[in-house]
């Protein structure tokens, strides 16, 4: 049954969608504008924060884990029992590190949101990105330290210059995913100009629907090559609501591998600055295998809340898709732009993070 | 349907919320013990730190330096280190700021300051000179990584000395209590709010020094 849209249930969800567009932005602008670390320090808020909350108890819980783990290597060295100790830490901060606030799953989750992934996909790019993400750090330091005795200073050069490749790629990653979503959008945007209206639809809409109908094709007539504006002028009008965009299946991409693999570089190429230096003090102890093990249960322990946040992720999309495909065009309309904002954000963050705005995830060298 | 709309968009800007909270969390610890260093005339001219870095950081800031004496560095050898160290922090403005009577005083750069490695722990030593001494009524010092990478405490004992401080002067620590007890003490709030946006300020030690 298809529900009767009132002008008031249009705008509503008029609303709610560029409510959903605002948010994303600016949270988006809000993580490039608010860190520069060399502005002047703002004055802290007066009131005390409360106790509590989810993301302060992840914060200690991760440090917890951290700081036992070189004591946990230590003791590894006479005690081999510590072993499991040390693989169970480095599982359990694994788990609360990807918890806690990061650009990877960020990155992971505007990516499966942008391209309508599938949740199954969503998991294995979380568990090849972890993977991958361990491997670099192993790497790094198995060949500067261990093969090549560089001194800390050179790795965190190195680690450092790949933060950078890898806050690039985002960026190119984002501006790719942007001209792409960008340009489904806009032909979304032209798609939700009004066409005939549907049997079904209440007799007085109809009626508008015509009206507005033959006025546009006048309007057409003299501005036949200004599409995009076009189309965009009609996104405010209210017979948008109204409009047949393309359907999902009709928009849906070739889901290659050669994409997804685009996703697990950038995400993966950077290693995370714990596990390298969980390394080399695990190599200065002389138990780099244990750094190693230690290395790739962080990287499981990521991959799993990782997982969990992009299965979210492509849930609410879902539900998003669903919601939307009770309606027309307009529904589609909405969840082109969900997308191509998805995208937006991809961009950003790498913008953010390569100029330094984002200053928060840089490895401090010192 | 419309539950289940507002449901889902609810899902939706908080997810694009979440993806916002780029901040990271301590990787490296360092213990301080600060002196503020005052002139005859009572004038602040500087203030010393030493910092003890945690275990782990100490090894791999070790790491590929040659040493006489396997596991032991003297303070020739981890010249070089220090060295670099004070050079680096230039750009994190030595992790410490300081207002006289409000007015922000800028640092020189450090003088006198060198690595010793004790205990497995390396500690650096730095002074840093006041550009303009000033003799204030009150003086604030705040030590903390904006950015959160590196987790300051001040030390258990004896944590800031006045060095030659006219008599009367008044020392007040207001420490972030102790990392995860501060850590538990954020909430949603403080990541969503644009004014916390800098929430490693939620982690500064704050000397205060009243003086008649």
């Amino acid at each position: 049954m298809k529900p009767k849209l009132s002008p008031l249930a249009r705008g509503l969800l008029a609303c709610a969608a560029l409510a959903a567009v605002l948010a994303v932005a600016d949270a988006a602008l809000h993580d490039v504008l608010a860190q520069n670390p060399f502005g002047a320090p703002k004055p802290a808020q007066a009131a005390e924060p409360e106790a509590s909350g989810i993301i302060g108890w992840l914060l200690a819980k991760q440090s917890e884990f951290y700081r036992q783990m070189s004591s946990t290597i230590r003791a590894a060295k006479s005690d081999g029992s510590a072993v499991w100790t040390l693989l169970f830490i480095s599982f359990a901060y694994g788990i609360f590190h990807a918890a806690g606030p990061g650009h990877g799953k960020a990155v992971i989750a505007s990516y499966l949101v942008a391209n309508r992934e599938t949740a199954r996909r969503g998991i294995a790019l979380s568990f090849a990105s972890a993977l991958m993400q361990s491997l670099v750090a192993i790497l790094i330091v198995g060949i500067s330290a261990w093969v090549l005795n560089a001194t800390a200073r050179t790795m965190c050069k190195a680690e450092g210059a790949i933060e950078i490749a890898s806050y690039g790629l985002i960026a190119l990653f984002g501006l790719r995913l942007v001209w792409v979503k960008g340009r489904t959008f806009i032909r979304a945007l032209q798609a939700a100009q009004p066409v005939p209206a549907l049997a079904g639809v209440p007799h007085d809409h109809d009626h508008g629907h015509h009206h507005h109908h033959d006025a546009h094709d006048h309007h057409r007539h003299d501005h036949a090559h200004a599409h995009a504006r076009h189309g965009h002028e009609h996104v405010h009008d209210e017979h948008c609501g109204h409009s047949h965009g393309p359907t999902p299946s009709e928009l849906a991409g070739p889901g290659g591998w050669r994409r997804g693999f685009a996703a697990i570089l950038t995400v993966g190429i950077r290693p995370c600055s714990g596990a390298i230096l969980v390394l080399v003090f695990a190599l200065a102890q002389g138990l780099f295998w244990a750094g190693i093990a230690a290395t790739l249960l962080m990287g499981l322990g990521t991959a799993i809340t990782v997982a969990a946040i992009a299965v979210i992720a492509v849930s609410a999309k879902d539900i998003a898709t669903r919601l939307s495909a009770g309606r027309d065009g307009g529904g589609a309309l909405f969840m082109r732009g969900i997308e191509f904002a998805a995208a937006g954000v991809v961009l950003l963050f790498g913008a953010g993070l390569l100029l330094g705005y984002i200053a928060a995830e840089r490895t401090t060298c010192f | 349907m419309g539950m289940r709309a507002v449901f889902g968009l609810l899902l939706a800007v908080g997810l694009s919320l979440a993806a916002s909270m780029a901040h990271a969390h301590p990787h490296v610890w360092i213990t301080s013990t600060s002196e503020l260093l005052y002139a005859a005339d009572g004038t602040i001219t500087g203030v010393r730190h030493a910092w003890t870095f945690d275990d782990m950081f100490s090894a791999y800031a070790v790491q590929g330096l040659e040493s006489k004496t396997k596991g032991s560095y003297t303070r020739e050898e981890l010249g070089p280190l220090a060295q670099t160290n004070v050079e680096s922090l230039k750009e994190y403005a030595y992790f410490t700021f300081a207002r006289a009577d409000g007015k922000k005083e800028r640092f020189n750069e450090p003088v006198d300051y060198f690595l010793d490695y004790k205990d497995t722990v390396l500690t650096l030593h730095f002074t840093l000179p006041l550009k303009n001494p000033v003799k204030p009524k009150q003086l604030v010092l705040e030590v903390f990584d904006r950015s959160y990478f590196i987790d300051f405490q001040m030390a258990k004992e004896n944590p800031v000395k006045l060095v030659g401080a006219p008599a009367g002067c008044q020392m007040k620590l207001d420490r972030p209590n102790d990392g995860s007890a501060t850590a538990q003490k954020l909430n949603e709030q403080t990541f969503l709010n644009g004014e916390n946006s800098n929430f490693g300020m939620m982690f500064a030690n704050k000397i205060t020094v009243d003086c008649p």
